[in-house]
């Protein structure tokens, strides 16, 4: 847009690039991910070099098409976090082509058909695993249950061979693989909790099975602990600011609490919730994704608020397991409608109208 | 608003106020601060741009080849928004020309080229030592004589600051000098403070304010220390600390910072009751009036890391940057950027016979890798870390967008022009968009397509107003042929051989159309039977004509606009009528015209033809 | 049959009070709007300069109005267009380059040696902006100048040349500087 020779002041910039909060975003998932790898087995490793690399290749194609330079917009690193993101929320054991069908739609649709990073209205990852999660519901709900309680211990290799044929070495099914050791099978702690107080089960007897934790889900509530640590590494680098977190993360814990209150033995407990399924990783990592997050410092805390919500109401009555995605999908809808109407007062415009 | 009480009660609070956003740059102060400000060796050439200030010029008062004397007027200051400029140096004007300005654009603008000369001599100072009991009016005068004009950045006249016509309870000296690398005003401060202070009274005398804060960033306790001695004692006179942040030193962010007030937007600190002057302009206020000098020296800081001796000098105004550069000992690297100017705010020095100005208080020669240039753009990721540092609160990021869009609306509505370009947003900004570039381009469209608006609107009233006119005067033409074409037809009512005059020749033109229209005619062949019967109806038709003629000449409102081009429809019907059904009767029945009736037909053919030409064309 | 009644006796009244409501709305809270071709007028740059093949702005302001092509308008230029495709609810479309291309912004300079005080330019001049008599030399208020370049074409000496305004710095637009960079090294 300027000629090259001729530069405006500033003269000099903080020296925090996009490549650079990008990929520190990137090394703030480690805590989280290593803590899945370990409940959840190499799963999800495959899952993350599957997801970036299609992320990488379809990112490529459409720069192409679209005739952007390359090389320049794949170091922002902003697909590869998509694909990273994606990766992470995506069960461990789900058939390859799930996984490339997501990370596609989301590169593609959800970011490029809008105009490239800092245009899509959407979360990608978000978009791509609510795409996922409405057209393949029994493979993208299929969670395996953490590795020390599982029949069947996995390796490496089996963890490919499920995910790119459907079987492991041994010939076991996904299906067979989720087995505990005493032979049942039960769904993830969310999706557990309401079936069985559909079961006429209390909230007491529910938290006593093997899959709740302390905190949370058995697993989940250290993977989740994961990311509440590379989050406040976040916090504290300035790459991401506090108020979506706190907002999003309070509102859910204040809305469980009440309800708790209001009926105790038919309500996942409020630390539960905060340690359960994706709470962690969409607080810290998702729904502060700067473009499709609200912008303005008012409307960030209503921003993350209404996530809360949303995750509160979808887990509480909704028909899926976890609100996450469609939380924050729905909340970006309201972006624009939220940065118009939390405009910060302009200097010297104090009691003057509009 | 709040009443003057309360903003005077604020003032006098211990207490210092936040103002939002800013941001915390690496200061680089201590490179310059060092040591003492040094007198800069003279050069040989001084190029004294006539315009070194907001506001406009007048007259030059030399001519090239004209000796000057140090510090004598080189231009006339008779309008308000005038300020003169004196020579530097003794010497001889050797030009008068465009020159390189101090300016981002680097817009070639006037300037009066001196060359120095061996014998300095200065015009007799003229100092108003008793200051304080002198009126307003005189001191600002003598301000302005003196060529005060703001040295902190915007460069506004200082009469007219001082002149307000509000009442004025606070007098803010700034010193805070926030933007990176600058110590001009912290040097400027340890050494000269009482100057300072002086200056001050002065002002505070001019303005009748009633107490004079002096506020400055907590990273110079050297100047805080000797300012604060420097006031002891003196009523009314307070020194401020604020804390170190960018740009604190932004005239309504230090207005915020002192007293918790915003100046609302369109108007000035004044309307809150406050003037504010860099330190620097309150020293030259007390040379002005104290010593009677114009203002023709400044301190400049040299400084960054490809000059070898960073400093403070004196700088003479008209000194080209490229003097004191090799006075610093300027070892420049491979695109080496120098700066006037902070890194904030400043701008690109593009040629290096840049001279030093009023308002010019750092020349920077940094080095890439410890102010790294800004990268290539990339897409904005709305992160809102430019809103987090927008000191007026602004949203950088939407205006971003306005403004590649040119939405001039979208941005008005957005506050572009509360932007102080302190370059905050840019700063911080990771995805390296030279923000405040695209505010300064949108701004200046804006700025253009009002100005355009006018222009047109003007147009227009002129072109309609012109339209008007020439539609009055059609119709005033109109009236005036009516009147004589009226006037001629009453002389012919009274004179009736004019009748017959014209009766004549309608129908000497009549005949001379048919003998024409013969003779172009001749060459047809036609049948001796029709030739009878032609002959005949041309006779017939020759007598109606004539018949006819002869009663629109004796109408009584017949008017020669009418008649003429009855005339001339009937001679030109003639023709056409004959044309076809008396080829040669013409010749037979009379003989063949005399070369002399021949050409009286074709005069007063031509006469009638001109007739009508002129009534068809009224 | 009475709730038949009934029914239609309740439509009746909303229909009446909703009708009064709107009606009343519609008096009440009228937009004044200036006539289209007003506000096309405002929009267009009132050079005069006939280059979109009409006598002036508002007669191309009441073309456009009937339907005519918005980008006709070479001194408006692509801000124009746009404007005017704003308040007409149409595409924005680039110059019609058959009408002449946009250019820097000029005015008129007459050379005053060689004027001969013919009066020519000033008949041609659409806004007034030249002052002069017969038989003496003319000049051209440059505020009052459009740049329309009407007054070229009639001048039988050629003394009117068309020079670009010098704009004030104020008016630079941060995009390039205005002399080459020296090296400073």
């Amino acid at each position: 847009m300027f000629s090259s020779l001729f530069k405006s002041s500033p003269h000099g910039a903080m020296g925090m690039t996009t490549n650079q909060v990008m990929r520190m975003v990137c090394y703030a998932t480690i805590p989280g991910f290593l803590a899945q790898i370990y409940f959840f087995g190499w799963g999800s490793l495959i899952q993350l070099v599957l997801c970036i690399v299609v992320a990488l290749v379809s990112e490529a194609i459409i720069l192409s098409l679209r005739e952007k330079p390359i090389r320049r917009t794949l170091g922002d690193g902003s697909a590869l976090l998509t694909g990273l993101l994606l990766a992470l929320s995506i069960p461990p054991l789900a058939p390859w082509w799930i996984s490339v069908i997501g990370v596609a739609f989301a590169i593609i649709i959800v970011k490029q058909l809008y105009g490239g990073l800092g245009f899509n209205l959407f979360n990608p990852a978000m978009a791509g695993y609510v795409v996922l999660l409405i057209s393949f519901p029994v493979a993208m709900t299929n969670w395996q249950p953490i590795q020390p309680l599982l029949m069947h211990s996995m390796s490496l290799t089996d963890a490919v061979f499920v995910i790119f044929s459907g079987f492991s070495t041994e010939g076991y099914s996904t299906s067979q693989l989720k087995m505990f050791i005493d032979g049942t099978t039960m769904a993830t702690p969310l999706d557990q909790f309401n079936t069985s107080l559909a079961q006429q089960l209390t909230a007491s007897e529910i938290l006593d099975f093997d899959i709740y934790g302390e905190y949370g889900g058995m697993g989940s509530q250290w993977v989740n602990l994961g990311y509440l640590l590379g989050g406040l590494w976040l916090l504290r680098m300035g790459v991401i600011r506090w108020h979506i977190p706190v907002a999003m993360i309070s509102t859910i814990l204040v809305l469980a609490f009440l309800a708790s209150l209001a009926s105790p033995d038919k309500t996942y407990p409020a630390v539960h919730h905060l340690f359960t399924g994706a709470t962690m990783l969409g607080a810290f990592f998702i729904a502060t994704d700067p473009v499709s997050a609200s912008t303005t410092p008012k409307g960030r805390l209503l921003f993350g608020a209404l996530i809360g919500a949303l995750v509160f109401i979808i887990r509480q009555w909704g028909g899926y397991p976890d609100g996450v995605a469609f939380a924050v999908l729905l909340a970006n809808m309201c972006v624009p409608l939220i940065d118009h109407y939390t405009q910060p007062t302009v200097y010297g415009h104090k009691g003057m109208k509009k | 608003m709040q009443s003057e009480l309360s903003l005077l009660e604020q003032i006098k609070q211990d207490k210092i106020w936040e103002f939002p956003g800013g941001i915390h740059p690496p200061e680089q102060k201590s490179l310059s601060n060092q040591t003492a400000i040094n007198d800069l060796p003279s050069c040989q050439r001084y190029y004294v741009p006539i315009k070194q200030h907001i506001g406009s010029t007048d007259d030059i008062l030399v001519n090239v080849g004209d000796d000057v004397l140090g510090n004598q007027a080189l231009t006339d200051a008779n309008l308000a928004m005038t300020v003169p400029v004196h020579a530097p140096v003794a010497g001889k004007v050797v030009a008068i020309e465009p020159h390189v300005s101090a300016h981002a654009s680097a817009k070639p603008e006037l300037t009066i080229v001196i060359e120095r000369s061996d014998n300095q001599k200065t015009i007799s100072a003229q100092p108003i030592k008793k200051w304080a009991s002198e009126d307003r009016l005189t001191l600002a005068t003598q301000i302005k004589k003196m060529g005060l004009s703001g040295m902190g950045g915007a460069g506004f006249p200082t009469h007219i600051k001082v002149n307000s016509a509000k009442p004025i309870d606070v007098l803010i000296l700034n010193g805070v000098e926030c933007e990176p690398y600058i110590t001009s005003d912290d040097v400027l401060m340890r050494e000269f403070a009482h100057d300072i202070i002086t200056g001050g009274q002065i002002l505070q005398h001019v303005l009748q304010s009633k107490i004079c804060v002096i506020a400055i960033e907590d990273n110079k306790p050297e100047a805080i220390e000797s300012i604060k001695k420097a006031c002891e004692g003196i009523e009314g006179f307070k020194v401020k600390v604020v804390p170190t942040k960018y740009p604190s030193g932004g005239e309504k962010q230090l207005i915020q910072l002192l007293t918790g007030e915003q100046v609302p937007s369109g108007s000035i600190p004044a309307d809150l009751g406050i003037v504010m002057q860099n330190v620097g302009t309150a020293y030259a206020v007390k040379e002005a009036i104290i010593d009677g000098l114009p203002l023709t020296k400044r301190v400049v800081t040299i400084t960054g890391d490809r000059v070898s001796a960073s400093q403070n000098v004196w700088a003479l105004l008209g000194t080209p940057v490229s003097e004191l550069l090799l006075h610093a000992g300027f070892n420049p690297e491979k695109d080496q950027r120098v700066i006037m100017g902070g890194p904030m705010m400043g701008f690109a020095v593009l040629d290096a016979a840049m001279p030093v100005i009023k308002t010019t208080n750092c020349i920077l020669a940094p080095s890439a890798y410890k102010l790294p240039e800004q990268g290539v753009e990339q897409a904005c990721i709305r992160c809102g870390l430019c809103a987090d540092a927008c000191p007026a609160e602004l949203l950088p990021q939407q205006l971003q967008w306005f403004s590649k869009a040119k939405d001039h609306e979208k941005l008005e509505d957005y506050n572009l022009f509360d932007c102080i370009e302190c370059g905050a947003c840019a700063y911080v900004c990771p995805s390296q968009i030279p923000l405040v570039q695209y505010y300064r381009t949108s701004k200046a469209e804006i700025r253009e397509a009002q100005q355009e608006k006018i222009k047109s609107d003007k147009a227009k009233v002129r072109f309609e107003q012109r339209q008007e006119r020439l539609e009055r005067e059609k119709e005033a033409r109109l009236a005036k042929h009516k009147a004589s074409a009226e006037k001629r037809a009453q002389a012919l009512q009274k004179d009736t051989s004019a009748k017959d005059k014209i009766a004549a020749a309608l129908a000497r033109a009549k005949a001379k159309k048919a003998a024409k229209a013969e003779e172009s005619n001749a060459s047809v062949p036609a049948t001796v039977e029709e030739d009878a019967a032609a002959a005949r109806k041309a006779k017939v038709a020759e007598a109606i004509a004539r018949a006819k003629a002869k009663k629109a000449s004796s109408q009584e409102s017949s008017q020669s606009t009418d008649a003429a081009p009855e005339a001339e429809t009937l001679a030109k019907e003639k023709p056409t009528s004959e044309n076809k059904e008396q080829p040669e009767s013409q010749s037979s029945e009379q003989a063949t015209p005399s070369a002399d009736e021949l050409r009286k037909q074709k005069i007063a053919a031509a006469i009638a033809k001109a007739k009508a030409k002129k009534a068809k064309s009224d | 049959m009475q709730i038949i009644l009934y029914a239609l006796l309740a439509l009746v009244i909303l229909a009446v009070i909703f009708g009064a409501v709107l009606g009343y709305a519609s008096v009440r809270f009228k937009v004044e709007a200036d006539p289209l071709v007003d506000q096309l007028n405002d929009l267009l740059p009132q050079t005069q300069c006939g280059q979109c093949g009409y006598p002036g702005c508002k007669p191309y302001a009441e073309a456009i109005a009937n339907g005519d092509e918005i980008n006709k308008c070479p001194p408006g230029g692509e801000a124009t267009i746009k404007n005017i495709a704003d308040l007409m609810g149409v595409d924005a479309k680039p110059l019609d380059a058959a009408h002449g291309e946009e250019d820097v912004k000029k005015v008129a300079y007459i050379r005053e040696d060689e004027c001969i005080g013919c009066t020519k330019c000033i008949q041609a001049c659409p806004v007034d902006a030249i002052v002069g008599a017969s038989k003496v030399m003319h000049t051209v208020i440059v505020d009052e100048c459009t740049g329309c370049d009407l007054c070229v074409e009639p001048c039988p000496v050629d003394c009117i040349d068309m020079v670009p305004v010098q704009q004030p710095t104020s008016h630079w637009k941060w995009k390039e500087p205005l002399i080459p960079i020296k090296n400073l090294s």
